[in-house]
């Protein structure tokens, strides 16, 4: 089989029969309940906690509190750890918090001998606050007077950043006679990952002293650093195990509560601690994907070329940094890779502090945001000189050979324009659009599309290192351990593949750890960033030839040939050159472990340190159709069409991208996180908070375009993220397309739609006209 | 893990009523749709409650003799929508009742617990007005017969008793035959969700489907209780069944009706919603009896 084949998910049968364990598959006997106590005001300070009546409560075991937690701040965002002080995440929180930033705030925990008690203790704490007037929106958070949300930043800016590109200004580019220009603000609100399995993690101390804690994570060895930063202990102290999980998304590429949990085993002695999130806690305290808001001024020339763009873009934080800035700089850059202008760029943007949910990774860090921004503007700039939206976007994006002119990433491949033409056909683009040029009537369809580009893994902004060990069994089989992390999309499947690519062993033979321990396993900084079949593939190939290598020596050894001469295919050592079968490989293997002359356990254990990086890119196309009176958009037909490199498993990639597809509908038509005017979450549940049913998908549609990518390991570049950037602003194109209506904000929801729908004169009182 | 105070399995509906009045402040549970999420959320936390899950006299559909369809009301909603009786005679609530929740819910959740909870938006409620359905209900005082016109007492309110159990609810011969009706849920989802609004049309045609011999039209979430339009009904019988008696319908109705502007939807999004609604499900309740109206 080896790479590029549908080979089966070597955890499928594990995961539908239920076999595969995930943590609280786990629990040890006599584990304890953790749940941690909320504020119910969005900024301000606690006073004082009286915890005298939950603590008389029989079954609670210990409650902390803000005022017990060491003064220590720390980081949470799973980054790769940066020696330079000034390239080093921010660290804003303690364990718990008496300055509370947002509604939903951790200020204490209680640990019982099971839920109803720790749910009990819960309503009986008292809580004395000193409450601040809510900051709700980065408008108000920079307003002269405003609170300040934490110390180190004084006027609620986190940061701000900026460039420009091209040979004059913004301004200069504008004094060109007869361009068209385009003024409008764009904004996406705040979603949720709605991964299926909670954060859960259970801590406790080992007979080694060590805090060892069980945690649904995408990123173990970056937890186990965090949890030595806010404990104040040495990293080697803490040990992470990551079993099976359901599902991250990002969310799980924040270290949210294991340093809590930690802290908590501690205080009870090392007894085992659960702390389990319900899922209204996931989506009011934990992380979602940022708020932002585009003000965007750009000019066209009449036949169709870009001439100057100028885009300020605000990033919402909420109350912590996170990931902060990183992940609105993500959404800038994409304003600056996608498209080319031919005078100037000016792009400015800021994360601001508010007291709202906190921002963090989710799928497309930032892309999804900035790429509805962009592909809005794109289609409003098409719509100002009468042009063909495809045409247009043809006409201006990103070409061939692109390199980034700050970091230098490149397209090593480049399939962009390819994926427009296959999606253009799919949907049946020209005929659509002529056919649905002049509807009347309540029911009207539409199409439309939108693009985007996507790096692959995070090199130069950010260390890529990635570690694999192999071990040889004496059948002949291999152990492969490896610090990237299975997170649902198919990892161990893949890395099982590559394996067997590289080592010329069969998959049957190959075992993938799907466990990271990270006492045992060897170092990477996770899942995220679409990086693992590229950064953690170059190291599993790296470790295989040199296990490829020692096992030749040693075969070498016991038929008395020379190494070169030999090589290692189906499990069986043959003769280089004619192919002839010489020894199995399980009689090699068993002679090194046993053999009274030399015994060997032969083992490959390499580090890659990846210094390069490429672009993906790809494109969706969709049909609409609108219900004007109601409000409804239905999606008809939906294509992405993906620029990923070789496909390492076609099968499982199709599934990465209907995942993603389903979550860019979501996106694109229900999905919201809203807040009242105390900051207090209103649909903080999966009733009110509208993740799209099943009933509510379409068929999705998947075609890819495989462009062998030099620098990948196996022709392969990123596809874990991409497949969730396009669909909203294609969706939103559509609907524009479908009634002329160019709404500017996400979710397409109906309420909204109906509003523009009667501003644009489209729905009469009494429903006159549409019956 | 849930945080009950008590839980009595009753053995019987009288053994229930007694338990009621022995426990004051307890609640009744049958499928748990409701209940056991209020007891999550804490709201009914360390709640007593009485059991009326599983008994066989409560459950199923019968045709009585005098053309009455008496519909238990520990009968679930798929076992509605499947019954037999209801797709002969009364079509309508089935296809409402099978727009609640998902398949899981529908296969738990029962048409008594829809009504009791008292709320507005329950999917079986307009239908059970426009079909002017009758609540059985028994208590230590024994048995009444409550119009369903009278049953809503408010937000979440209904007029049963502490320690009243709803036996079954009954629709008379006289209030589907010759009827067909449509009913129409709003919600932003396709399933999974408690409707925006609901709308509920039934109506008899004259022998030559060119009138409107009856109109019945019902709403959900149009007010804190489900509620009829019936000055719009009024001013509709006898008149001719066409586009413009369709568009008055989606006018008149929002002089009836009251809709709550909230963060779930605004009022003026409810009232876009009724209007076109109220048209469309006479349209199609009109066109299932054999008439049509030129769109």
């Amino acid at each position: 089989m080896g790479v590029y084949s549908n080979f089966k998910r070597v955890d499928a049968t594990g995961k539908v029969t239920g076999e595969a364990k995930y943590t609280d598959d786990l629990l040890p006997e006599r584990c304890l309940v953790a749940k941690v106590v909320h504020s119910t005001i969005s900024n301000g300070l606690v006073k004082k906690i009286h915890t005298e009546k939950a603590a008389a409560l029989p079954g609670v075991v210990k409650i902390v509190t803000c005022f017990d937690v060491p003064d220590i701040q720390f980081p949470t965002p799973g980054h790769p750890w940066s020696v330079e002080e000034s390239h080093q995440d921010v660290s804003d929180r303690k364990l718990l918090n008496q300055r509370v930033r947002f509604y939903g705030d951790d200020i204490a925990a209680i640990v019982a001998e099971d839920e109803v008690s720790a749910a009990r203790a819960a309503a009986l704490l008292e809580v004395e606050y000193e409450e601040y007037e809510p900051i709700l929106s980065p408008a108000a958070a920079m307003a002269p007077g405003a609170s300040v949300i934490h110390q180190e930043y004084p006027g609620n800016v986190l940061k701000k950043t900026g460039f420009k590109l091209g040979d004059c200004t913004y301004a200069e580019a504008l004094k060109e006679e007869g361009l068209v220009r385009l003024r409008k603000n764009y904004e996406v609100p705040r979603v949720q990952h709605c991964h299926i399995e909670v954060p859960v993690s259970f801590a406790y101390i080992d007979v080694n002293q060590k805090i060892t804690i069980v945690s649904s994570t995408q990123i173990p060895h970056i937890v186990r650093r965090v949890v030595g930063q806010a404990l104040g202990i040495g990293w080697g102290q803490i040990r992470v195990i990551k079993p099976y999980i359901g599902g991250g998304f990002g969310n799980k590429q924040d270290v949210l509560y294991e340093p809590l949990n930690a802290f908590l085993t501690q205080q009870v002695g090392g007894r085992p601690v659960k702390l389990e999130l319900s899922r209204e806690e996931t989506l009011a305290c934990t992380r979602m994907r940022h708020r932002m808001l585009f003000s965007v001024d750009a000019a066209v020339r009449s036949d169709g070329t870009l001439v100057a763009r100028k885009a300020e873009i605000l990033s919402d934080q909420g109350g912590y940094a996170s990931h902060g800035h990183a992940i609105v700089a993500n959404a800038a850059n994409e304003f600056k890779q996608l498209y080319h202008d031919e005078k100037a760029l000016e792009i400015d943007c800021a994360t601001v502090y508010t007291n709202l949910g906190v921002g963090g990774a989710m799928r497309g860090y930032g892309i999804p945001q900035g790429d509805f921004g962009l592909e809005a503007m794109i289609d409003d700039l098409a719509a100002c000189i009468d042009m063909d939206p495809y045409e247009f976007r043809l006409k201006n994006c990103v070409k061939e050979g692109y390199e980034d002119p700050h970091n230098h990433i490149k397209f090593h491949s480049y399939g962009l324009e390819k994926c427009m033409e296959e999606g253009k056909a799919f949907i049946h683009w020209d005929e659509r659009r002529a056919e649905y040029a002049q509807q009347t009537g309540p029911i009207r369809r539409g199409v439309g599309m939108a693009i985007f580009c996507y790096k692959t893994g995070v090199h130069p902004i950010s260390l890529e290192t990635a570690a694999c060990r192999m071990i040889l069994n004496q059948d002949g089989s291999v152990q492969v351990q490896l610090g990237a992390t299975e997170i649902g999309q198919g990892a161990d499947t893949v890395f099982t593949q590559m394996a067997a690519e590289v080592l010329g062993i069969t998959e049957d033979k190959i075992y993938v750890i799907s466990t990271q321990d990270t006492d045992v396993t060897p170092f990477d900084t996770g899942a995220y960033a679409s990086r693992q079949s590229y950064v953690s593939g170059k190291a599993l190939v790296k470790t295989g030839k040199v296990l490829v290598k020692r096992i030749l020596d040693y075969a070498g050894e016991v038929l008395a040939r020379p190494a070169e001469s030999l090589a290692l295919v189906k499990n069986q050592i043959v003769d280089k050159d004619s192919g002839k079968v010489l020894r199995s490989l399980a009689e090699v293997a068993t002679e090194a472990f046993y053999s009274l002359q030399h015994s060997v356990h032969i083992t490959a254990e390499e580090t890659s340190h990846c210094k390069d990086n490429t672009f993906a890119s790809g494109a969706c196309f969709v049909e609409v159709e609108v219900d004007i009176p109601l409000g409804q958009v239905k999606v008809l037909k939906i294509v992405n069409v993906h620029d990923s490199g070789k496909l390492l498993n076609p099968q499982l990639a199709q599934a990465q991208v209907h995942g993603g597809m389903s979550m860019g509908l979501g996106y694109a038509l229900s999905e919201e996180l809203l807040y009242d005017e105390k900051g207090k979450p209103l649909n903080d549940n999966l009733l009110d908070y509208k993740l799209p049913t099943a009933m509510d998908t379409p068929d999705l549609h998947v075609i890819f375009v495989e462009e062998e990518d030099e620098s990948g390991p196996f022709g392969n570049k990123a596809l874990g993220e991409p497949p969730a950037i396009p669909v909203a602003p294609a969706i939103r194109n559509a609907v524009l397309h479908a009634t002329g209506v160019a709404v500017d904000s996400l979710p397409l929801a109906p309420q909204k739609l109906v509003r523009a729908f009667t501003e644009a004169g489209l729905i009469s009182k009494g429903g006159e006209g549409h019956v | 893990m849930y945080d009950l105070g008590s839980i009595y399995q009753a053995r019987a509906i009288e053994d229930a009523i007694r338990a009621l009045r022995e426990r004051p402040g307890s609640k009744l549970i049958n499928g748990g749709t409701d209940v056991l999420v209020q007891v999550r959320e804490g709201r009914l936390a360390g709640v007593s409650l009485v059991s009326i899950h599983n008994l066989e006299e409560l459950k199923g559909v019968r045709l009585e003799a005098d053309g009455t369809i008496v519909i238990g009301s520990g009968t679930t909603f798929s076992q509605i929508t499947g019954n037999a009786i209801i797709q002969k005679y009364i079509p309508m609530l089935g296809e409402a009742v099978d727009q609640v929740g998902g398949p899981q819910i529908r296969n738990v959740g029962t048409i008594g617990g829809n009504v009791c909870n008292g709320v507005t938006s329950a999917d079986s409620g307009s239908t059970l007005m426009v079909y002017n359905a009758v609540m059985v209900v028994q208590g230590s005082e024994g048995i009444r017969h409550i119009s369903i016109h009278d049953w809503y007492a408010g937000p979440s309110k209904t007029v049963l008793k502490p320690d009243e159990v709803l036996l079954n609810i009954q629709i008379r011969k006289e209030d589907y035959e010759g009827y067909t009706g449509q009913y129409l849920k709003y919600g932003k989802r396709q399933a999974m969700e408690i409707a925006t609004l609901g709308c509920g049309v039934l109506v008899k045609l004259s022998a030559d489907k060119e009138k409107a011999g009856d109109i019945r039209i019902a709403f959900g979430v149009a007010g804190p209780n489900p509620l009829r339009c019936r000055q719009t009904e009024e001013a509709c019988r006898q008149r001719p069944v066409n586009r413009e008696t369709a568009l008055f319908i989606s006018e008149q109705v929002l002089r009836e009706i009251k809709p709550r502007d909230s963060w779930r939807a605004s009022k003026e999004f409810r009232e876009q919603i009724a209007s076109e609604y109220a048209k469309r499900a006479f349209i199609q309740a009109v066109a299932k009896q054999g008439g049509e109206i030129d769109a």
